[in-house]
């Protein structure tokens, strides 16, 4: 008897630790600091638990795939529409059914079973130097591939996933053969070796090393939160064509969740008017429901037509796109 | 047995990669052998000549300046040169990067002055790498390799010399092969750590073996060609490992415990070349990126106040880790030491995961782990219809296993070399007094292994400050270490908001950086 017992004592040690009250459990590839507050302000607000750990968007699912149906998880946050299209594929995620999520976000930015919903719009774009670069010579994403363009171009590298999306989508809408032949255009134009971060190619074309770059916005608004004075601009593509290349951080709810109407609960909270304005302000970013109005700063970039081709075609063109750039000498 | 046993987390993680190979994904395996692999090679294969090259020479010198010559600094140097250990590599890089880039202080300076910044040296390209990495690593190799040069004793030397040989030829004649197996050591640390780095590289966007396995993975989609590259990885870190012992095969390094040589006094210009190597070593790999690091923390940043407890965890996972791996190494030698070859080539499986990337280890043995909490989940189900939950990930538990499988070689190859110095007589010396096993281990062994314990505690305490993918991965909610906060920091490219916590893990490393240098000396100088 005294060994049954024995044999038993995990089992309530790890009754004696659950909750009574509801919790969700959040795995983040968003960084902390961009989800801490508003994570903790539901918390405050509702009362429900709320715990999370952070990593890679890979690792992270590569987890959620071994713990199955073991797995803590409620909620998977992450970056990319690409990671998001991915995780839905791996069968990670379950439909939210829910009718004020597909109300908050905007088709093009969620997944159609409702799998996943973007609720942060992030615009990559072109940034250029307002004292060397006349904005009128500016076109689209292709154009950066023209010879004008030759030693002053700067990219950040191939491997991030923010361009392997913007590749893909390029990949939508032009095909493989004419895509492969504008990154080949965008290589020969490089002024210096691909960057690992946006701050930094932001940094050299301040600095002259070269005059146009691609980058999401929310860098370029952190620069000039700290110098408002920086020679520095952003510019919008193709809108005579399809129109800028927006990529999400978004949500889902994990398929084997113990707690999902909580974790919808979170979700909708998270879609909602008050949460969205912090969400996206937080980093700068451009709120998912369009209800809502970006940060002053944001809004002072001006507005832009954005694609609207379902995000989720990134993850689906992503391997196309990373071996297409391989093949081009894109790093 | 007992050796097979230490190593079967190691071989269990091995697993996950070897099965990888049973599913080949031939479209994109040729596609990687046509656009990815070649120039991949060539890059791993020079940055890993290169860093293995400038880490021997500066710590090997360096070593060898402090531990045997006196020249103006040294008794600063000793320490003082151990410190770029404490500095995360991906760290040190990306504060080469700000500093000497195009856009960076220095080079806008330049251009302020003269015009043109045209002739300073691309720092994002192969060399850049190679010597930020080779200033991030060395201190391995000179750590052992002091600590050769202060236990072997003078004997050796005043032999040579009467046998004519210049002091010079003595260094290079009897000292240096004298401590081949801390230096190989030391160098085998380097080439595996090099072989899994994927911070350092990323931020120079240099691609290797490592850099090829996360765009397989994460770009291409495929967890199967990916682990299949890391297959690759383990042929040459193998190849590497048996290249190594059969250099030295046949030769034993046992020391007669002859008190230290004493040190040389340099004369002239030699003693200020040594100041100046020195100084320069240090400069570059501690105390320019340091200052570095200091200013952008002071440039605006606000304070966390969570990094008392962020602290604490820092320090009580690093120095748990350190004392059972170091217990573990220890085993794993002694197990070696009395058994076969089999044993031996069980210490050599054990020690693998150290050259596997992070992040693929951490993968590998996460699914295990949750293999096994399945099989306990059923037991549960059958005792208690007990709903499926994770027991063993999220434990502390789970967490040094895999720092284990992780960090064994550090561990072991300073243990491994420190046994090398007890000669079999006393083994046997001691048996005919009656001391034999475990008392043999506890009452001979572990009192003349003292200083390579230590400097197994050490490297695997420093080296779990800055370990991040694994960490990141099996730690549970709220264990945030210093490491995870450089992380959430530089993933968003924050480089500035990373300086503190950066600066947080050189704090916490130099303590018992400097108590092991000053430890070994003493042990040293009291012999």
């Amino acid at each position: 008897m005294p060994i049954r017992l024995l044999l038993l004592l995990p089992v309530w040690l790890a009754a004696a630790c659950a909750p009574s009250a509801e919790q969700v459990v959040v795995y983040s590839s968003r960084a902390e600091q961009l989800i801490q507050p508003l994570l903790e302000r539901y918390a405050a607000e509702s009362g429900v638990r709320i715990s999370w750990i952070t990593d890679k968007e890979g690792p992270l699912m590569q987890r959620l795939i071994a713990e199955g149906d073991q797995t803590p998880a409620d909620l998977l946050l992450t970056v990319d529409a690409g990671n998001l299209w991915l995780a839905a594929e791996e069968g990670l995620l379950q439909p939210a059914g829910s009718t004020l999520l597909e109300k908050n976000i905007p088709a093009h930015l969620r997944d159609a079973d409702g799998r996943w919903f973007g609720l942060s719009v992030r615009a990559r774009t072109v940034a250029y130097s307002t004292e060397r670069v006349d904005p009128q010579q500016l076109g689209s994403y292709a154009g950066l591939a023209e010879p004008k363009w030759r030693g002053r171009l700067c990219l950040r590298t191939a491997k991030k996933v923010y361009n392997q999306s913007l590749v893909a989508m390029m990949i939508a809408e032009h095909g493989e053969p004419k895509t492969e032949q504008i990154v080949r255009g965008w290589v020969a134009n490089l002024a210096a070796p691909v960057f690992s971060s946006d701050t930094r190619l932001l940094e050299a074309i301040v600095a002259g090393q070269c005059d146009v770059g691609i980058v999401n916005t929310y860098y370029y608004g952190r620069l000039q939160k700290q110098n408002p004075q920086i020679p520095l601009a952003l510019y919008w593509p193709d809108q005579d064509g399809s129109g800028v290349h927006v990529n999400v951080s978004g949500a889902g709810v994990v398929r084997h969740s113990d707690n999902p109407q909580a974790a919808v609960a979170l979700l909708e909270w998270l879609s909602s008017a008050e949460a969205q304005k912090e969400f996206a302000a937080i980093n700068l970013e451009y709120p998912a429901n369009s209800a809502v109005s970006p940060d002053p700063l944001v809004a002072q970039w001006g507005s832009f037509r954005q694609n609207v081709i379902n995000v989720s075609r990134a993850g689906e063109l992503q391997a196309a796109s990373v071996r297409l750039m391989e093949r081009a000498g894109y790093r | 047995m007992a050796a097979w046993l230490i190593a079967l987390p190691t071989l269990a993680a091995l697993a996950v990669v070897v099965t990888a190979l049973l599913h080949p994904d031939t479209e994109i395996i040729s596609h990687l052998a046509k656009y990815v692999l070649p120039r991949v090679a060539v890059n791993t294969v020079l940055l890993v000549a290169g860093v293995a090259l400038f880490s021997a020479v500066i710590g090997a010198g360096l070593g060898w300046l402090t531990a045997m010559c006196n020249f103006p600094g040294r008794s600063f140097f000793a320490w003082a040169l151990l410190l770029p250990m404490a500095l995360p590599g991906y760290v040190m890089a990306f504060v080469a990067i700000g500093v000497l880039e195009y856009a960076g202080p220095l080079q806008t300076l330049a251009r302020d002055w003269i015009g043109s910044s045209a002739w300073f040296p691309q720092v994002r390209s192969r060399g850049g790498v190679i010597v930020i990495m080779s200033l991030a690593l060395y201190p391995y190799v000179y750590l052992l390799a002091r600590n050769a040069f202060l236990t072997q004793g003078k004997r050796a030397l005043e032999v040579g010399q009467t046998l004519g040989l210049s002091r010079r030829q003595s260094f290079f004649r009897v000292a240096l092969p004298m401590a081949r197996p801390w230096i190989a050591g030391g160098l085998m640390l380097v080439v595996m750590e090099t072989l899994a780095d994927f911070g350092t590289v990323s931020v120079f966007n240099y691609d290797t073996f490592t850099t090829a396995i996360y765009t397989s993975w994460f770009g291409l989609h495929s967890v199967t060609s990916a682990l299949q590259l890391a297959f690759f990885l383990l042929l040459l870190v193998f190849a590497a490992v048996i290249l190594e012992r059969r250099l030295r095969r046949g030769a034993a390094y046992t020391s007669n415990l002859a008190p230290p040589a004493a040190r040389v006094d340099l004369a002239g210009w030699t003693k200020w070349a040594a100041f100046t190597a020195a100084t320069v070593v240090f400069a570059a790999g501690f105390a320019l990126p340091c200052l570095q690091l200091v200013i952008w923390t002071l440039q605006g940043v606000q304070p966390d106040f969570r990094f008392a407890g962020i602290a604490l965890r820092t320090v009580l996972l690093a120095a748990s880790a350190a004392m059972s791996i170091t217990a573990v190494a220890l085993m794993l030698v002694y197990a070696i030491r009395n058994a076969g070859r089999l044993a031996r080539l069980a210490g050599r499986v054990a020690t693998l995961g150290y050259a596997l990337p992070g992040t693929v280890l951490a993968v590998g043995i996460y699914s295990k782990l949750t293999w096994l909490n399945g099989l306990v989940n059923d037991l549960f189900a059958l005792l208690a219809s007990a709903p499926p939950r994770l027991y063993l990930q999220g434990t502390i538990a789970a967490m040094l296993l895999a720092y284990l499988v992780r960090f064994l070689a550090v561990a072991f190859q300073s243990v491994d070399a420190a046994m090398q110095r007890i000669t079999p007589n006393m083994d046997e010396s001691a048996r005919l007094l009656g001391v034999a096993g475990w008392r043999l281990l506890g009452r001979v062994h572990v009192p003349l292994l003292r200083g390579g314990l230590l400097t197994a505690l050490i490297l695997v305490f420093v080296d779990v400050l800055k370990e991040m993918p694994i960490t990141l991965m099996t730690r549970p909610f709220g264990w945030d270490t210093f490491a995870v906060r450089v992380y959430e920091m530089t993933s968003e490219g924050m480089w500035q908001e990373a300086a503190l916590p950066a600066l947080a893990i050189v704090l916490v490393g130099i303590l018992p950086v400097v108590l092991v240098v000053k430890a070994s000396a003493y042990a040293a100088a009291t012999r």
